[in-house]
């Protein structure tokens, strides 16, 4: 009757499964500056792997050295179940898209493209013949004899993508890939890259600073703060249950509120505030001492606001008044004022049209906010 | 019929500010004029002039007098014009296997040298792009400094250095390597060293100026799609400053082919190079309608490499735009 799971969308679960990237304790140092600082990541084939954080992060340091175009100061990275530290770039299984996409300026679309077959001796009408493909699968068929200068911004993105996939690199490497993008081309090529990665069944492995497009593309997040990870997981996983008060505060917008724990059952726990003064009940017991310093998070999209109490305030509800509304047509962002020194973000999707030009929620009007036990998530760091 | 200018106009007003406007421009164009003058009366006065000068003597016939050749235009009584135009010295240049030889010499001599300053200025060029930023500046401190001394003390330098009793054998002999004095002084080998020496900053400059500007990501990408050291230099680097190469090449060929001091005092009688000829030509034989000969002859041989340059940068440029 036992059925395994499936885990081909899901490798990281499998734990039969063995990773295709292994980083093993990996630092980077750069004189006093500490880059990348002892990293663990096992990424799995097929994935598309984001490594997402701000400038200077480190995530940018660790594709480079995924490439080889820098050394790991200590720790090892395997490919593929080879080490590939002493591995220099060309002659690693990886292709890289760059950020500037690094076209060469004297040469044309179609030599561009066919650069990696002709240093590996490929012979002349096999390169003619695999360029054109990959030409024809970007849709730049009729651009073939242009150079670089003579493209648009999102043409030469598909000539980089087109010249770093010719080869089948087992992994491709893509550094900010939507960064020059304006934003409808982003959402296209978006869609592209996935549409590819799926074809081609090759594992990406893309660095950004763009939370929304992480969110899109990736199978797998990393976060990545001061050359560390802060948390790896789906975008969901990400997003629903942030594990610090950094990630829920990087990914998407949070209401955060310090409080202690006051109650710790098996099935659930009570999360005292005194600022604003409001108990939370969460609907899942946790390993966490009573009396235990707590986050807890809530998005503003979890939030219901309305003008008439729901229950009894004082848990999972709360009184304050509108100090401003941002209208944004399928919904709205409410700030909310709570005990005249505290706002709380609401996202709310306008479900009816205004009547008689009032809308239903005005400025400075008394509300009530009320979320669902398993809306808010503890936060212990 | 109403001009432009008065059928945009909608009002008197707007009509004189934009006549006023009109006049700012035309000044502004006087001013590029005037300033665009300078440069071209100068090359005109300075370059353009005796050049025309050195054409009509290489035109003319040697005579013992003063200035020591023949007038172009002679008046004959009665205001007859007598035009005088003689190319036996062009034919004589061409007959006489010595200039010939000498054209030769040079042209292999300053071949020879433009290749060494760039096998050896191109890898110092990239080591300077290369260097963090404290020591690029010192490096190309160490380029330039050189032009600090006189050329011609510089030379002299080598002299000593070179000599059979100079610095160089002295400290063979005396650390045992050889026995006898090395010739090196008046032989090509030491005009080669004091060409290459005297112009491969040229070289490293321009190479520089142009390597500075490379993107180093190419080299990255190129690299990443499999392209070894060696196979990277060969198919994007050295392609993307090949301006730099042509301008320092030149910047090398042309004076080093006309070189006069480094083969006279370097070189002695054994080095043949066409500076010298037209030097002994013009003093030694004052000879100055054949010197003249030889230096447009020269110029010529210079110049369609140039023009060629010219033609090249002016394709790639038009590529570019």
């Amino acid at each position: 009757m036992s059925k395994t799971p499936d885990y081909s969308e899901r490798p990281w679960l499998d734990p039969e499964a063995e990773p295709f990237i292994k980083v093993q304790s990996v630092s980077k140092h750069f004189g006093d500056f500490t880059a990348v600082d002892s990293v663990d990541l096992d990424i799995y084939k097929g994935e598309l792997f984001s490594l997402l954080g701000g400038s200077g992060c480190g995530k940018t340091t660790l594709l480079r050295m995924l490439a080889g175009f820098e050394k790991p100061s200590s720790g090892s990275i395997l490919i593929d179940g080879v080490n590939m530290n002493d591995v220099p770039p060309y002659e690693r299984p990886v292709n890289m898209m760059f950020q500037s996409y690094a076209l060469f300026p004297h040469m044309t679309v179609e030599k561009n493209v066919g650069y990696g077959l002709r240093r590996d001796g490929v012979a002349a009408s096999e390169i003619e013949q695999r360029v054109e493909e990959m030409l024809t699968l970007v849709e730049l068929g009729q651009f073939a004899k242009r150079k670089p200068h003579q493209l648009s911004g999102g043409q030469k993105q598909r000539v980089a993508l087109a010249r770093s996939l010719i080869k089948h690199p087992k992994v491709l490497l893509l550094d900010e890939p939507l960064g020059a993008l304006d934003k409808r081309l982003r959402e296209q090529t978006q869609y592209e890259l996935m549409n590819l990665q799926e074809r081609l069944g090759v594992t990406f492995v893309v660095v950004t600073h763009d939370q929304e497009e992480a969110m899109t593309l990736s199978t797998r997040i990393a976060i990545m703060d001061t050359g560390r990870f802060m948390q790896i997981g789906t975008p969901t996983e990400i997003y629903e249950f942030p594990t610090s008060r950094l990630v829920a505060n990087f990914i998407g917008n949070a209401n955060m509120f310090e409080g202690r724990i006051v109650e710790n059952g098996t099935d659930h726990v009570v999360v005292e505030s005194k600022d604003p003064s409001c108990n939370f009940y969460i609907d899942h017991g946790m390993s966490i001492a009573e009396g235990t310093k707590v986050w807890v998070a809530l998005r503003p999209e979890k939030i219901k606001i309305a003008k008439q109490a729901n229950g009894d305030t004082g848990t999972n509800s709360i009184k304050g008044m509108v100090s401003d509304i941002g209208y944004l047509g399928g919904t709205s962002t409410y700030r909310v004022l709570i005990d005249d020194d505290r706002i709380v973000e609401i996202t709310s999707p306008n479900l009816s049209r205004p009547k008689d030009g009032n809308p239903p929620i005005d400025w400075d009007q008394e509300v009530f906010l009320s979320w669902e036990p398993s809306s808010s998530v503890v936060l212990t760091k | 019929m109403s001009t432009p200018v008065e059928a945009l106009a909608t009002t008197e007003e707007d009509l004189k500010t934009r006549i006023l406007y009109r006049l700012m421009r035309l000044a502004q164009d006087r001013w590029r004029t005037l300033i665009l003058i300078i440069p071209f009366t100068w090359l005109l006065v300075f370059f353009l002039a005796p050049f025309f000068l050195v054409l009509k003597i290489s035109l003319a016939e040697t005579i013992i007098a003063s200035p020591p050749f023949t007038p172009m235009i002679e008046w004959v009584d009665e205001g007859i014009m007598h035009v005088r135009v003689v190319v036996d010295n062009y034919a004589y240049l061409w007959e006489d296997d010595l200039y010939v030889n000498t054209y030769l010499s040079s042209l292999k001599i300053s071949t020879v040298s433009t290749i060494l300053c760039l096998l050896l200025g191109y890898p110092m060029a990239y080591a300077i792009v290369r260097s963090n930023h404290t020591t690029k500046h010192i490096l190309l401190m160490l380029i330039i400094l050189p032009f600090w001394t006189s050329f011609l003390l510089r030379v002299y330098a080598w002299l000593g250095l070179l000599a059979d009793q100079g610095t160089i054998n002295d400290l063979l002999i005396a650390l045992g390597i050889i026995d006898e004095p090395i010739r090196m002084l008046y032989t090509h080998f030491a005009v080669y060293v004091g060409i290459v020496y005297t112009y491969v900053p040229f070289m490293i400059l321009p190479l520089y100026a142009n390597l500075e500007k490379l993107d180093w990501e190419l080299l990255e990408a190129a690299a990443d799609l499999g392209a070894k050291p060696m196979a990277t230099f060969f198919t994007v680097t050295l392609p993307l400053t090949l301006p730099g190469v042509i301008a320092g090449s030149l910047l090398v060929f042309i004076p080093a082919t006309g070189e006069y001091v480094i083969p006279d005092l370097l070189g002695g009688g054994n080095v043949l190079m066409i500076g010298r000829v037209l030097y002994n030509e013009f003093n030694a034989n004052v000879d100055w309608p054949v010197a003249s000969a030889v230096a447009i002859a020269l110029l010529l041989l210079l110049v369609l490499p140039m023009m060629l340059y010219q033609h090249i940068q002016g394709k790639e440029t038009e590529s570019h735009e």
